[in-house]
């Protein structure tokens, strides 16, 4: 293992060579002080205060011994506050129990990119964190050998002491110093996975004792001296535009400080940064300013604000039209094309052809939306739950006209973030109203404002055509409609791509004035339900076995003559085949009804069964077995967690999500219409992995996509109704046993 | 403004706000016990659930005249030591995901193994329906409660 850089690196370029190590795109590292709780010094971080005895970007060792790691990128719930520092103390061979876990914060001054997301953090950190630990044990070995004038290859480390030959012992905070001031490595040895001590292991979450206990953690929690709430009237739909407001009734309420509008300093950047309209309104904001977070919400419900409209409003049963007119249309971009679908199509014996429609989804994030900000002439100071630290900070210091040395962030523990906490929309509002304050704020949305003022999931609908020529599929034809922006460019060589002989992928979409954006395995968290949904369909039509199709359009791909395909065909067999032993596959006692799907996102295999039961005369999901090839398992207390999150997640999502707009204002705007899936709903989850040595890979997404497709086609086995449409709830005439097993 | 003499995790505290304000913005914004969650503000979600007299409730809905004179809980009082058998339950099953609903799940759970401390899996089901947690870690939380409630007995 070896890295481009010189062995004549200084320490500050080892950490910035740690950083692009990693990937670059996806990971950045950092360094610095905690994101302490409660009330905090509201104080950029000093990198010259910095204690010496730090080795790159994630490594502290106190003179006692103790260690302290760095957790490099935003914590939402996906565990990588535990498990980044667990592949780092694994190689610098530290006793995880001594380990003192701390949230790094953005350093835009010393690294070049921080951002989290698409299940990447584990992936792409693998390599550089590895390495991270092994060169500062490295270092710290050469000190202890040059102390004793021995040389390193005579130590040996264990848990943080290290011995020499004549059994000797120096523990890492004995040589500290020393080591801090050798040189970084060029080449280090990596542990074989056989070795790990950590990795492998169950490790609790790092925060479990401020969780359990109601600690300050999130951002909702974080306070500073001084510091007043803020909350934001918007637009009520998308679209509309203020006009004006009376605020003689909410200035008198108590608490309140000041009232003003914000959008100014937006609208300032759209010339440059015409995206923005993207995530937020243009529209001027009404902001509330109050003593605490209730008196800003009563406040802003005695506004008495005009709004007018700027565009049309959009409402659902209008982009159900617009979709399905997209797909009957002309107007595609063909994003990947094999063969000759149109000749294929024209020789098939039989054809398939199916449509599938899903909803508009909001995130919903436990902790609505929220950050506090305080702006002043010296420095900007943000602190929150964001998911994209640099962009953001960037962001901000554009929409202010700052330097990004001014902007110091801190990240919080987020109560969610599912793709929502990757738009910074919440932060520039709060920057803008610290600006315009001249005051640390803290913004809060109310869980009305969180729905509906969302960067939302968007309704898309399939169509998906399959042609069958002498028993096989020659053509497969996949057609995405969506509003504003269509599957990303890996997808259309997911699977199954390279299977069948003449394939296209084509994709249409409508600009519309509602916010949508990245939702927990965007587009592939639908397109697995229809494409599962539509393989079951096939293989019906061609009285094949459902898995036996599955397995025979595998054994068609190559991926060594494509390298456009990103999956392997050969996992994917692998997770198909544990699934079908350890559900129990077709040998089910009467009254157990199954559904399989099989599927490849987020770099990331998985098989998943769903076991459904009719009980008063309607299915009902009792369990799930899911088969998962992660590669090299960090940790699997987290990884079950993950899953059994993710898999839930998407029953949940595939049963009851939905989210209508009327004149482009969101129908529901809280929990009482807004239905999650709850205790009573959650089936059990049975989780396997594939146990290989391979490098690991995404982790926090790629269970949801199949569970809707498995539960699908569960309930076409208990029901006999072939479902099409997301919700299922949405249908409930499909949703019932057929009249025997009522009688039954 | 009025004010309101309450007790909470034993402290008897003077609280001056509006007789309208939620008892869950008292508790957070006024007395810094920022353990209790705002989710919802309607009583959907479950994540500002407190004990008063021992009684799982909604602070979102809560007023202080209300709870004048009671005993409110939070999460922060829930043990001395953070060692309640329901906060090391949680511990044992690694509940949380992003943790944020858990204060909310773990004082629905603590005040209904109080009232039913042999409870089946459906009475947890049940007793824990109110609770939404984002991250469906409900497979973990049905474990937990049942290991709490076993530790308890």
């Amino acid at each position: 293992m070896s890295n481009n850089s010189s062995n004549k690196l200084s320490r500050r370029a080892f950490i910035r060579n740690s950083s692009i190590a990693g990937g670059g795109l996806i990971i950045g590292f950092n360094l610095l002080n905690s994101c302490k709780p409660k009330v905090v010094a509201d104080a950029a971080v000093d990198l010259a205060s910095l204690d010496y005895n730090d080795f790159n970007a994630f490594i502290k060792i106190a003179d006692n011994g103790a260690v302290t790691i760095f957790s490099p990128n935003p914590e939402i719930g996906q565990g990588v506050k535990t498990s980044m520092p667990m592949i780092i103390a694994e190689e610098l061979d530290v006793a995880w129990k001594d380990v003192h876990v701390v949230q790094g914060v953005l350093d835009t001054k010393n690294y070049t990119r921080q951002v989290a997301g698409g299940s990447q953090s584990i992936r792409f950190g693998w390599d550089a964190l590895r390495e991270t630990g092994a060169k500062a044990k490295h270092m710290l070995v050469s000190a202890a050998a040059a102390r004793w004038g021995v040389d390193p290859s005579e130590c040996s480390v264990s848990e943080g002491v290290i011995t020499n030959a004549a059994g000797e012992t120096l523990g890492y905070g004995d040589v500290v110093k020393e080591a801090a001031q050798q040189e970084v490595p060029e080449e280090v040895t990596l542990k074989e996975p056989k070795d790990y001590k950590i990795m492998g292991k169950d490790a609790a979450n790092v925060d479990i004792d401020e969780i359990v206990t109601g600690a300050p953690l999130f951002g909702l929690d974080y306070k500073t001296e001084g510091m007043v709430y803020a909350t934001v009237a918007r637009p009520p739909a998308f679209g509309r535009k203020l006009v004006s407001y009376d605020d003689s009734k909410a200035r008198a309420m108590p608490g309140v400080i000041d009232i003003f509008t914000i959008g100014e300093k937006l609208r300032g950047l759209l010339e440059e940064e015409p995206r923005i309209t993207n995530i937020t309104s243009d529209s001027d904001k009404v902001v509330v300013l109050a003593k605490s977070t209730w008196q800003a919400f009563k406040a802003k419900e005695a506004l008495e604000i005009e709004w007018g409209e700027g565009t049309k409003g959009e409402s659902t049963e209008q982009h159900d039209k617009i979709l399905t007119d997209l797909l009957n249309g002309n107007k595609f971009e063909t994003r990947r094309s094999d063969g000759n679908i149109k000749k294929a199509f024209a020789e098939a014996d039989q054809i398939l052809e199916r449509t599938y429609e899903s909803p508009f989804l909001p995130h919903n994030c436990m902790e609505p939306m929220n950050f506090y900000a305080n702006v002043t002439d010296e420095k900007v100071h943000l602190a929150g739950p964001i998911q994209t630290p640099e962009g953001t900070a960037n962001f901000t210091a554009k929409l202010l006209g700052r330097d990004i040395e001014d902007v110091h962030l801190e990240m919080t523990r987020m109560g969610g973030g599912f793709g929502r906490r990757l738009y910074g929309d919440f932060v520039l509002e709060a920057a803008e109203i610290s600006a315009k304050a001249k005051k640390p704020v803290k913004l809060v949305f109310t869980r009305e404002d969180d729905m509906e003022d969302g960067i939302y999931r968007m309704a898309i609908k399939y169509r998906i055509k399959a042609g069958i020529k002498d028993g096989k599929v020659t053509a497969y034809h996949l057609k995405e409609a969506a509003i504003n922006s269509n599957m990303y460019g890996l997808i259309p060589n997911f699977f199954p791509a390279g299977a069948i002989e003449n394939y296209q992928v084509d994709t249409a979409n409508y600009d519309s004035n509602i916010t949508t954006g990245a939702w927990r395995a965007p587009y592939t968290n639908f397109l697995a339900y229809a494409e599962q949904s539509f393989f079951d369909e096939l293989a019906e039509l061609m009285e094949a076995d459902k898995i036996q199709m599955r397995l025979d359009l595998l054994d068609k791909v190559n991926p060594e003559e494509d390298e456009r395909i990103q999956y392997s065909p050969d996992r994917m067999k692998d997770v198909i085949k544990m699934a079908v032993e350890k559900s129990g596959w077709g040998t089910k006692p009467n009254g157990v009804y199954q559904g399989f799907v099989n599927y490849y996102c987020h770099n990331t295999h998985v098989a998943e069964v769903a076991d459904v039961e009719i009980e008063n005369g309607e299915p009902v999901v009792k369990k799930i077995t899911c088969v998962v090839d992660c590669g090299i398992v960090v940790n699997p207390l987290g990884a079950l967690n993950q899953i059994e999150g993710g898999v839930i997640d998407g029953v949940g999502h595939s049963m009851f999500g939905e989210l209508t707009f009327e004149d482009g204002k969101p129908v529901a705007n809280n929990f009482d219409r807004y239905r999650l899936i709850r205790m009573k709903e959650a089936p059990v989850v049975e989780t396997y992995f594939i146990e290989n040595t391979l490098s690991p890979t995404g982790l926090g997404e790629p269970t949801l996509p199949p569970a809707g497709g498995a539960v699908a086609n569960a309930f076409k086995a208990a029901t006999g109704n072939r479902l099409y449409k997301q919700p299922f709830t949405k249908t409930p005439e499909l949703l019932k046993a057929p009249a025997k097993e009522i009688i039954g | 403004m009025p004010t309101y003499q309450v007790t909470v995790n034993g402290v008897s505290q003077t609280v001056d706000v509006s007789e309208d304000t939620p008892v869950l913005w008292v508790l957070r914004d006024h007395l810094d016990l920022v353990g209790t969650k705002y989710g919802c503000g309607i009583g959907q979600c479950g994540s500002c659930t407190i004990h008063v007299d021992g009684v799982a409730m909604r602070s979102c809905s809560l007023t202080l005249a209300q709870v004048e004179g009671k005993e409110i809980t939070t999460i922060e009082g829930l043990s001395e030591d953070g060692k309640h058998p329901v906060q090391e339950a949680w511990r044992e099953v690694d509940v949380p995901q992003c943790g944020y609903c858990q204060a909310g799940q773990i004082m629905t759970a603590s005040a209904f193994l109080e009232q039913n401390p042999n409870p089946t899996e459906e009475d947890v089901k049940n007793a824990m329906n109110g609770n939404i947690c984002r991250c469906a870690s409900y497979t973990r939380i049905r474990k937990a409660v049942m290991i709490a409630s076993e530790n308890m007995g």
